[in-house]
């Protein structure tokens, strides 16, 4: 069996695994850490699809800044009253939302497995760091910044919808 | 081209009273005396246009009925509809100019005295400037458009003029009835004019008289005919359309006299001889006319004998008038029904002044309460006396010339049932225009009053029209050569042949009518009072004038309101009910169904990717089947 | 031998899970948890079509990173939110931020 495929089914495993636990454990701190474990899995799959880059972008800004800001998040919202266990349980939907999810796999699942994909043999170079660069700072120079200008908004905007209010007197 | 003033500026004859009505309404409202001034200034202006074109027709014979005068020029020309706006002037033209003008300058002089000391003095003036220029549009017309435009215009100058008093109730009621009566005759001439210009292609008096003498669809002409003659049925007043004449009286006397004597109800007649070739095609259609003219004259004869207010009576015999004219048409004879229609204008204004300086000197308009005018009013009484010889049909007057010619022909076209009608009629005409006359100007005083002579300018024109009531019929008596006859005619000029026999009936019929009166209300040998109430039914009958204005009433408000309270209920409960469920469908449906919208974030997920997976699988349901 | 079809799966499943946990949870930073787990499945998705349909241009790389751009803008404002409506009713239930009904 070939490393590949090994490396593959293990991650995979690890990943759905995780995503799982992330879904059905009760305690939302418990979910934030299975969620670090889904998204340090998924930066293994970008490895074994040759997109390093990107496995290093994953681990550094989801692995690492959004989950960290998730936990952050936890933590102002939930009150220190001990009941750790019941923060994170389903709602009235927990079957309906199975049913739907379901079938809609189902359909998705379908038409994967229908389509004639056109599998491009040719192999990508070894590092994607260079050619990404070239791509990225020409061709989509403009939603690259826009990209930055985004992310500054949102940043404002998070400030200003998080902050408290003063009560105006 | 003949060289005549009156012919080249045919245009002022109307145009004339038009800048007056402009200039008495915009400028001198406030002169009274100026704005009198400026209507009879224009009516001059008028008339002696109108003079020069009757003489230049009398002197030099190129014009003729059937060789008229046209000029025009181009109103409307719009895809594939051509309307134009000209003068057609022929004989029966020139003749009608002259009376309309002749009638209205002097019916405007005397107006100045009558009116004198009224608020509303210049506005009268406007509008009979209005009216006399509406009847001259009307009667210079060369086309159908033109005319009905102008007949529009004298509708509505008449509903001005009948309503003037519009602060009194009964006027508004009036002119209100005048002008919505007239509406429903309108509305049939201007079907039978837009079925003949989408039959013809125009509406144009010559190119249609080539037309109609060209075609044979009698059926279509018929139509035609008949339609167009309700117009005439409304403007001059025939059965059962008559009922806004007597009504009509509410208006000052001089606008009676106008309007029965030369502005309106003439423009009836007038259109029925300018159409004449139409009628004449379809014998049906003629017979019609005849039929419902001598109909008419009977009718309101009848009516007249009982009526007690002075201006009714005048109002009923102008309605029997207008009856023989209409006959006259009828039985074929349009050189009768114009000619009539000339010394009727006379007579008719005459009397209808007369009652006006009566009235104006007693205040009184029941004759019953009047009697020995006569003693302080010499020239008025003499000049009613006139035109009630002239109506009655005494020679040498004016009206029996006139009307003996309508009996004439009458009885040489075959209608004998009409020739004793109208015999009939010239007897009862007799009789209540001579009571009229009797109770009003002779006997003793019946009541309180103190009368005197009118002023001048009203005496004036009472003394013209006098001449003209005597000697007016001398135009068209048989003795005289080249007379009406000779210019006024359709087809070939028919010359009446005197008729001792029929002149001799007929003068005895009219002696007889006055006897009776003069039996009745002068040597009291019969008892008036008597004979209506031995007859009371009858004398009841006629006094309400045959009902018809109830029978109108009730038609109105038991059919016409009836149905419009079963239309009301079906727009109410069907029409609305419809439009209100719907609205009341829409508002439960938005009620109920504003409950979907839970505002539950997870609910709207779940059903946007439920129908993802739906609309998926129904787009692709040829896919998923196997079929591709 | 592993195929573009694993790899899709993959994103399906993962995808699905991220859903199902969306439209169940009550808690507010889950659902945005579970939103992220949807990203990620798109990310997996794109990059496997780069590396099997075509291996000659990044593009889909590119779009993986503009969705990582995205996703954390997203959760930033979105925690920004969350906070905001506890700080106003003390609780993140999702079935009780109901006030945008009839």
């Amino acid at each position: 069996m070939d490393y590949q495929v090994i490396a593959f089914w293990l991650l995979s495993f690890i990943t759905l695994g995780s995503a799982l636990s992330v879904v059905f454990f009760t305690n939302i701190v418990h979910s934030a850490l299975a969620l670090i474990v889904t998204f340090l899995g998924i930066a293994g799959i970008y490895l074994t699809l040759h997109a390093d880059f990107l496995a290093a972008v994953q681990v550094l800004v989801y692995a690492g800044a959004i989950s960290i800001l998730i936990v952050f998040g936890i933590m102002l919202i939930t009150r220190g009253d001990g009941k750790m266990a019941e923060t994170n349980l389903f709602g009235k939907y927990k079957y309906t939302a199975a049913i739907v999810v379901t079938t809609l796999f189902g359909v998705i699942s379908y038409f994967i497995i229908r389509t004639p994909w056109s599998i491009e043999t040719a192999a990508l170079s070894e590092n994607t760091i260079g050619d990404l660069a070239e791509i990225l700072l020409a061709d989509y120079v403009i939603p690259f910044e826009l990209a930055a200008i985004l992310l500054t908004v949102a940043m404002v905007g998070a400030i200003v919808i998080a902050r408290e209010v003063k009560n105006p007197k | 081209m003949i060289e005549s003033i009156g012919l080249n500026y045919i245009w002022l004859v109307p145009l004339a009273p038009l800048v007056a009505f402009i200039l008495i309404t915009f400028l001198f409202k406030r002169f009274k005396m100026l704005s009198a001034l400026t209507a009879i200034f224009s009516m001059v202006i008028s008339f002696w246009l109108s003079l020069d074109i009757v003489k230049t027709i009398l002197t030099d014979h190129s014009i003729t009925m059937n060789s008229p005068l046209e000029k025009a020029v181009p109103w409307l020309n719009m895809n594939g509809l051509f309307i134009e706006m000209g003068a057609l002037i022929d004989p029966l033209t020139a003749g009608m100019l002259f009376v309309v003008t002749f009638i209205s300058l002097l019916v405007m002089v005397y107006s100045v005295g009558y009116m004198h000391g009224d608020p509303g003095f210049s506005r009268f003036f406007s509008y009979l400037a209005l009216f006399v220029f509406s009847m001259l549009g009307l009667v210079i017309a060369n086309n159908y458009f033109q005319m009905f435009v102008f007949w529009e215009l004298v509708g509505l100058s008449s509903y001005l003029l009948i309503g003037f008093y519009f602060y009194k109730d009964s006027a508004a009621q009036a002119n209100k009835k005048a002008f919505i009566t007239n509406r429903v005759a309108d509305f049939g001439f201007m079907i039978g004019i837009i079925i003949l210009y989408l039959y013809f292609g125009t509406f144009n008096f010559a190119e249609l008289a080539k037309g109609i003498s060209s075609s044979s669809d009698l059926a279509f002409l018929t139509l035609a005919g008949i339609l167009v003659f309700i117009g005439p049925i409304g403007k001059s007043g025939q059965f059962p359309l008559h009922v806004w004449l007597p009504d009509a009286m509410e208006g000052p006397t001089p606008v009676s006299a106008l309007i029965h004597a030369a502005t309106m109800v003439a423009a009836g007649v007038y259109l029925l001889a300018r159409g004449f070739i139409l009628f004449a095609s379809s014998t049906t259609a003629m017979t019609v006319v005849a039929y419902l003219g001598g109909w008419t004259a009977l009718f309101a004869a009848t009516i007249a004998i009982t009526q007690r207010d002075f201006k009714r009576i005048l109002a009923f015999s102008t309605l029997s008038q207008l009856g023989y004219m209409v006959m006259a048409i009828g039985v074929g004879s349009l050189t009768a029904g114009m000619f009539h229609l000339t010394t009727h204008a006379f007579f008719k204004a005459l009397m209808f002044l007369c009652a006006g300086s009566v009235i104006h000197a007693l205040h009184k308009q029941d004759i019953f309460e009047m009697g020995g005018v006569f003693k302080e009013m010499k020239i008025t009484g003499t000049c009613m006396v006139i035109g009630g010889l002239a109506i009655a049909g005494i020679p040498p007057f004016a009206g029996f010339w006139s009307k003996d010619e309508i009996l004439l022909v009458a009885k040489e076209n075959g209608y004998t049932l009409l020739y004793v009608l109208a015999a009939v009629t010239a007897f009862l005409t007799a009789f209540y225009m001579f009571r009229l006359i009797f109770l009003a100007f002779f006997g003793e005083k019946r009541s309180d009053y103190h009368a005197h002579e009118s002023p001048w300018t009203m005496t004036v024109p009472l003394m013209i029209l006098a001449v003209f009531s005597i000697f007016g019929g001398f135009i068209g008596a048989p003795f005289v050569e080249h007379g009406f006859a000779s210019y006024v005619y359709f087809g070939e000029p028919h010359h009446p042949k005197p008729d001792i026999m029929l002149m001799g009936s007929s003068t005895l019929i009219a002696l007889a009518g006055i006897f009776l009166a003069w039996l009745v209300y002068i040597k009291k040998a019969i008892s008036a009072e008597k004979i209506a109430n031995q007859f009371a039914p009858i004398y009841k009958f006629l006094y309400n004038k045959w009902y018809i204005d109830e029978l109108y009433q009730w038609f109105f408000d038991k059919i016409v309101l009836g149905l419009s309270a079963l239309l009301n209920w079906c727009d109410r409960y069907i029409v609305d009910g419809i439009a209100h469920s719907i609205a009341w469908m829409t508002r439960t449906i938005g009620a109920k169904g504003r409950y979907v919208h839970t505002g539950s974030l997870q609910t709207y997920g779940l059903v946007i990717f439920a129908a993802v997976v739906v609309i998926v699988l129904f787009l692709a349901g040829p896919v998923v089947g196997g079929v591709q | 031998m592993i195929t573009l079809n694993h790899y899709l799966l993959l994103s399906a499943i993962l995808f699905c899970i991220g859903l199902y946990g969306a439209l169940s949870k009550r808690n507010a930073v889950a659902i945005l948890i579970c939103i992220e787990l949807m990203l990620n499945a798109v990310n997996i998705n794109l990059v496997a079509f780069t590396k099997f349909l075509t291996p000659e241009v990044l593009t889909g790389q590119i779009f993986a990173i503009f969705v990582i751009v995205v996703a954390a803008c997203e959760v930033a404002v979105g925690l920004a939110i969350v906070i905001a409506i506890y700080r106003d009713r003390s609780s993140v239930v999702v079935e009780n931020l109901d006030w945008l009904k009839w």
